[in-house]
């Protein structure tokens, strides 16, 4: 009799339990995976807000829109600020970060490595606003001094062109500003494509007599090529959307071609700096400028984790 | 010839051509003398003196080394100084940042300012502190009980999705094309620049509310948009890492695939989940862009994220720089500016140390 009710009580269990469990298994395995598409619906979402909210502008009357010619002729030019203000942060960013990953991973002594990685990664935790107040406050007053002896030794180059701006506000400022936000993107990733260099590639080059920096050359830059590109695309990614550095740093103005003048403007800078006190159809075509915005940086970057995903799939390093 | 003699030729034939090891410092402190002589030439400055020691020193060190060892050594060693520079010019911005921040910052920080909000302060208040010499009034209570706000607003809507998300990645969707286009678009959505993520919640909540919606709430989605890709990527590497054995043993013993998870899995995880979780409110907390087109701002404390425009610690630094209290004398504006900077620093530090004490503290005691 005992066995009987152990059985049938073991056997209940059993069900019970096993219905429980597959109702619990179902559920869980549904919300993980509605969770998973929520976040491709998100990012669909972003695109299709922005488009809806942005479509009065294509169709609404050029004379309405700032500057009273259309979007194009109004986007055009912060759209080059820009990729201006970029193109200097990642000429600055580009060998000075990968310079610091190659102190870190290969020059910097062995102990001392992980605590100078620790500093470079603290550069990436500043939050960009105080960038831009250092910016504002520190560094474009100094600058100024700069701008002024260069546009009058080498005002003969057109980027030099005077006269400078007395505040030191310019695009160049800008740029150098968002190069140090764009050092420890580029850094930590290249970093870690550096470290996993075969140690035997290393070894060899070494013992067939190569200096350091051959050794460098030969085997590890060779083998970090896809990785130090796509660290590149990512810090320009960052680089074209930061907004606060550019916002505080630069005086905004018309498209001018010098770089130590006032003037130029970003997509990004621009939004924020008018997006508050926006209303009606300045709204629109602030998202408007927004949606550009991100799809030129969704280019960047689906192209930058696409090197990477190949990198990954053919290197042979994992 | 005795044995000695021929070993102590050998050893000088592999030293020979080598420079002594004093060498380089001997060029460092010819060229520090000579670049403090040229710096003089052109109207003596610190900076200056720095810049042209470093530039002679590189050149004379990599000369003397051609001279000495041969081309391709001095080639290394020219490398080696660029690369080290390259590091000292990376520190410069972060040391000016940090310095700047301290020195302008200190002065501010006082209980007054921590307790007390922007509420009643006005541009005659500032001249009066200025003109008087009185202490600045006026603080960031509800910048920072609106970044608080904001913040725990955000994670309560990333750390679900971005855990679920994680746990499909690993658990159930391997080698399936969708876990392929998540993972590709998470990645994608790292790089959205912070200013369309508040675009996109505030043409969200326009649509459905109304335009010109601006609450604490409709900023906590802008940032958790940004959040989630970080709280998937830090999560789905450290569920990768939890050892396949443990889940065989759970399964082994019958135990369903979802208790698996929740009881074996991420339990193993569970430190490096939270200082994932902790690094990306790091990340959002210092977020200007999108507060300032969704969220608007707020000089009075407000507790309700669900009405009425906020201030965050970033905003409330924009603004006071930007556009000064007192237009006439902004000095007040800019003392509270660097404070709330400071604020925000040690806020940022101090996660980022939570996060990688709690990894440290709470990682599993594996045998290996």
């Amino acid at each position: 009799m005992s066995t009987n009710s152990l059985k049938a009580s073991t056997n209940s269990l059993q069900a019970s339990s096993t219905d429980r469990g597959r109702a619990g298994d179902k559920i869980f395995s549904g919300i993980s995976l509605a969770a998973g598409i929520l976040i491709l619906a998100v990012l669909f979402s972003v695109a299709v807000f922005l488009l809806v909210q942005a479509a009065p502008i294509f169709t609404a009357d050029p004379t309405e829109v700032t500057g009273g010619n259309g979007f194009a002729p109004y986007i055009l030019p912060i759209v080059i600020g820009t990729v201006v203000a970029a193109a200097i942060a990642l000429l600055i960013a580009t060998p000075i970060g990968i310079a610091v990953a190659l102190f870190i991973s290969h020059y910097a002594p062995r102990r001392l490595a992980r605590a100078f990685g620790y500093v470079v990664d603290l550069l990436a935790a500043i939050p960009s606003v105080i960038y831009g107040a250092w910016g504002y406050i520190i560094l474009a007053p100094q600058l100024a001094r700069v701008y002024t002896w260069l546009a009058e030794n080498l005002g003969w180059i057109p980027i030099f062109a005077g006269p400078a701006s007395q505040t030191g506000k310019t695009i160049l400022t800008a740029g150098i500003v968002l190069a140090v936000m764009v050092i420890p993107i580029i850094t930590s990733l290249s970093r870690e494509i550096f470290l996993q260099t075969p140690n035997l590639h290393e070894e060899a080059a070494l013992a067939m007599g190569a200096t350091r920096w051959e050794m460098v050359r030969m085997a590890v830059l060779p083998f970090a090529r896809p990785g130090i590109i796509s660290a590149t695309m990512l810090g320009l990614g960052r680089a074209l959307g930061e907004t606060m550095a550019v916002a505080l740093v630069l005086s905004p103005g018309a498209l001018v071609g010098s770089l130590v003048k006032s003037g130029n403007q970003t997509i990004a800078a621009e939004i924020a700096l008018n997006f508050p006190e926006a209303f009606g159809l300045r709204l629109n075509e602030l998202i408007a400028a927004g949606l550009v915005l991100f799809v030129i940086t969704l280019v960047v970057n689906m192209i930058a984790r696409f090197i990477i995903t190949r990198h990954k799939e053919f290197s042979g390093a994992n | 010839m005795s044995a000695n003699q021929m070993l102590q030729r050998r050893q000088s034939q592999l030293t020979r051509g080598h420079l002594p090891s004093y060498a380089v410092w001997v060029v460092l402190a010819a060229s520090v003398v000579l670049g403090a002589a040229l710096a003089s030439l052109v109207g003596f400055s610190v900076v200056g003196w720095a810049i042209i020691s470093a530039v002679v020193f590189v050149l004379a060190a990599t000369l003397v080394t051609a001279v000495a060892e041969g081309e391709r050594k001095a080639k290394d060693r020219l490398v080696t100084f660029l690369v080290y520079g390259a590091f000292l010019i990376a520190l410069l911005p972060l040391v000016s940042v940090i310095w700047t921040v301290l020195e302008r910052g200190v002065p501010g920080l006082s209980y007054n300012f921590l307790f007390t909000s922007m509420n009643g302060v006005t541009g005659a208040v500032d001249n009066e502190a200025v003109e008087g010499g009185t202490p600045v009034l006026g603080g960031a209570y509800h910048a920072v009980l609106g970044t608080l706000q904001i913040t725990l607003w955000a994670t309560l809507i990333s750390v679900p999705i971005g855990l679920l998300t994680a746990v499909y990645l690993v658990e159930y969707g391997s080698g399936k094309g969708l876990t392929k286009a998540i993972t590709f678009f998470v990645d994608v959505m790292t790089g959205i620049p912070s200013i369309v993520a508040g675009l996109f919640a505030a043409a969200l909540f326009a649509l459905l509310f109304g335009p010109g919606t601006r609450t604490g709430f409709v900023a906590a989605v802008a940032l958790s948009v940004l959040m989630i890709p970080v709280v998937v990527r830090s999560t789905e590497e450290m569920l990768k890492i939890v050892p396949n054995e443990l889940r065989e043993a759970s399964y082994a013993l019958g135990v369903r695939k979802w208790r698996t998870i929740t009881k074996v899995v991420i339990p193993t995880a569970i430190s490096g989940i939270a200082s994932g979780v902790t690094l990306s409110i790091a990340r959002v907390i210092g977020e200007t862009a999108p507060i300032l087109v969704t969220a608007g701002f707020a000089s009075s404390i407000n507790w309700n994220v669900f009405s009425g425009w906020m201030s965050t610690l970033p905003t409330f630094i924009y603004y006071q720089i930007l556009t000064p209290t007192s237009p006439t004398s902004p000095d007040p504006s800019t003392q509270r500016a660097w404070a709330a900077a400071l604020l925000l620093i040690l806020m940022v530090m101090l996660l980022n140390l939570v996060a990688r004490l709690v990894a440290r503290i709470f990682a599993p005691k594996t045998s290996r």
